[in-house]
């Protein structure tokens, strides 16, 4: 199996869908096109473009001799980014950014405690101060005022 | 010429007003910050700081972001000179001869011809953006739908055809932006598409989270894991000058430069990138000795410095006159104009002139502010590269989430961005191109808009965008890109693009 192939497959599947979803609005007619018209002209498009990158891929690199090294790292990164968006608005920024920054720095980097306890701190702190309080941008406080 | 003069000078009572000349300031020390770090170009730079700007006012934002913006062009050469790293992406032809350089113990005048290089071509492609954009914004003034259509149509075309690798891939991947740009309510009947009664998609995607994403998230998800970065060399002040012989084969690669890269950069595409390419190729084309490329020669760094910093104006050049975006920096700063109610296009010159010149002189500040920052603290932001990166890259991700929520105070935009963001990694290790996603999501409502009200006029006569001149000319243009794309197939060579994508590959 090649990059293109897993590539093109992947944006085959998309269009289909797109298509099957844009079956529930109304098609309206070439005259006056209605909200599904632009997306069943492009999810067509992408389904002829997805098609020839398959018919054309297998001459690409192959997918085993992609390097995927640092899937662990990337893996937990994305677990990280999905509990900062669990937790944004119900824990506040603040402290989501201190727990975050901990996992990342003190789990997954393996820094000292110190190092990952006054970086964290410190930089959720100053990024409060600079934005909230001096740019005014308004960022999420939790329950507790944080 | 007399109005030009005119309107500059009012343009300079503006810039030089202490509050937008402090944001100028503001907008190149973190755009020049911006570029020396790796993994933070200037697109994510742009997207991240756009919430800072929310309280200024329109011409104070746009300045700063637009500094941000060529002074991340001015930053990314230090760390690809020092580090063989390209702080973004236009510097990946200067970490060559500027690296070679460098380790030949020239790493000072290297900086400094980068440096002078940049300058010299900013400013005088800044002078050629204030000639050209107020004629073609009066031009633009007759396009209807129809032309707009073809514009933009041709505007992914050419994206598509100068991104590096295949053209149908970077085709699929602008039709797959143009679907996701399809999100959110219609503006001609009110439905909501593919929302799945999630009330904060109504707006649709967004383009910063899309954007943040598919290069800020996606760029760390690869690079996190990796080994730490080589060790970087920290010239001395005294060091800095060039030699006569140095300043003299500098001298006409930063002219060419210029000229190519304000050329390019008016091109839909990823202009600084492709720039700085071009003008590579060009110098060593022209060069007398073409076997010293790759070891150290000056005119492989001057060339694509200068023409990279020259593309950046050349960008503004249909983003401001034509209101649209020639690729996903300029498609960021669009939305960001839009943000701060100002609309881009043929009528902002006539309707906003303090807005639009007062840009225009901020950029011939911008350029010595930046010849100033680059050449005596280059010590002091050579230090930003000192941080671990395992210290850096959370920090730059907790930003990443900052700068996404802030600008519509939602959590689904820090979903979206988490999406875009493990697309973008899979996209990278798969080899498809992830700008044309981004200047798709931002085209897609106008070119939506452009089709259905050309239909509608013409009762439904697809003919109409061949019958009208200057839509059926810029169609044309269009179908020959096309046509070029598809010659390295009959003739089983490798044409300019192929060997970009090698470059970018590092394989060069």
């Amino acid at each position: 199996m090649t990059i293109d192939r897993v590539g093109g497959g992947a944006l085959v599947l998309f269009a289909v869908y797109t298509l099957w979803e844009a079956r529930k609005l109304p098609m309206g007619n070439v005259q006056n096109p209605g909200p599904a018209y632009a997306p069943t002209l492009l999810a067509l498009l992408l389904l002829v473009f997805a098609v020839v990158i398959v018919a054309l891929g297998a001459g690409s690199s192959r997918i085993a001799t992609v390097g995927w090294s640092e899937w662990r790292h990337a893996v937990a990164i994305i677990a990280v980014c999905i509990f900062m968006a669990l937790s944004l608005e119900r824990l506040g920024y603040r402290i989501t950014v201190v727990v975050a920054l901990m996992l990342l720095i003190g789990l997954l980097e393996r820094r000292s405690i110190v190092t990952t306890a006054l970086f964290s701190v410190g930089f959720s702190a100053a990024t409060f101060y600079l934005f909230a309080t001096v740019l005014r941008v308004p960022l999420p406080r939790g329950p507790w005022g944080f | 010429m007399l109005e030009t003069i005119q309107n500059l000078a009012l343009g300079f009572s503006v810039a030089l007003s202490p509050a937008v000349l402090m944001y100028a300031f503001i907008g190149c020390v973190v755009g020049t910050l911006v570029g020396v770090l790796p993994g933070v170009g200037p697109l994510a730079g742009i997207s991240l700081l756009l919430p800072a700007t929310f309280g200024l006012n329109a011409t104070n934002a746009i300045v700063m972001l637009a500094g941000i913006y060529y002074g991340a062009m001015y930053g990314g050469s230090t760390t690809a000179i020092l580090m063989r790293i390209p702080g973004e992406a236009a510097s990946v032809m200067s970490c060559i001869d500027g690296y070679a350089m460098a380790r030949k113990g020239r790493a000072g005048p290297a900086l400094a011809i980068a440096a002078v290089g940049s300058y010299i071509a900013g400013t005088i492609s800044v002078v050629a953006l204030m000639f050209l954009a107020p004629p073609l914004a009066e031009f633009a003034l007759r396009f209807g739908p129809p032309e707009y259509f073809a514009l933009l149509l041709l505007g992914l075309l050419v994206l598509a055809y100068m991104s590096g690798g295949s053209m149908v891939k970077a085709l699929a991947m602008a039709a797959f932006g143009l679907t996701l740009g399809m999100v959110g309510i219609d503006q001609m009947t009110g439905y909501f598409r593919f929302a799945y009664g999630v009330v904060e998609l109504g707006d649709g995607i967004g383009v910063v989270p899309v954007a943040v994403g598919l290069f800020g998230v996606a760029e760390i998800l690869a690079t996190a894991g990796q080994a730490t970065p080589p060790s970087i060399m920290k010239p001395k002040l005294r060091e800095l000058l060039p030699s006569r012989a140095e300043w003299r084969d500098s001298a006409a690669p930063i002219g060419r430069g210029t000229v190519l890269g304000f050329l390019i950069g008016i091109v839909p595409g990823s202009a600084h990138i492709i720039s700085s390419f071009v003008s590579y190729a060009v110098e060593r084309r022209m060069s007398k000795k073409p076997q010293e490329f790759g070891k150290g020669a000056v005119a492989g760094l001057a060339g694509p410095e200068s023409a990279n910093n020259a593309a950046t104006s050349g960008a503004f050049v249909p983003m401001l006159a034509l209101g649209v975006p020639s690729g996903p920096i300029p498609a960021v700063m669009l939305a960001a104009m839009m943000v701060h109610g100002v609309a881009p296009g043929p009528m902002l010159i006539k309707q906003q002139p303090e807005l639009f010149w007062g840009f225009i002189a901020s950029m011939y500040v911008g350029n010595v502010v930046l010849l100033i920052l680059n050449l005596p603290l280059v010590g002091l932001f050579v230090n930003v590269l000192r941080v671990p990166y395992p210290l850096l890259y959370p920090a730059i991700l907790a930003f990443s989430v900052l700068g996404v929520y802030a600008v519509n105070g939602s959590v689904v935009d820090v979903w979206i961005m988490l999406v875009m963001g493990a697309l973008g990694y899979l996209l990278r290790k798969l080899d498809f191109e992830t700008a044309p996603v981004v200047l798709g999501v931002v085209l897609a409502p106008m070119i939506e808009m452009a089709l259905r009200q050309s239909l509608a006029m013409s009762d439904g006569q697809y003919a109409i965008f061949i019958t009208r001149p200057i839509s059926a000319t810029l169609l044309c243009v269009g179908a020959v890109l096309v046509l070029l794309a598809l010659r390295p197939l009959v003739t089983k060579t490798l044409d300019w693009r192929a060997r970009l994508a090698l470059a970018e590959k590092g394989e060069n």
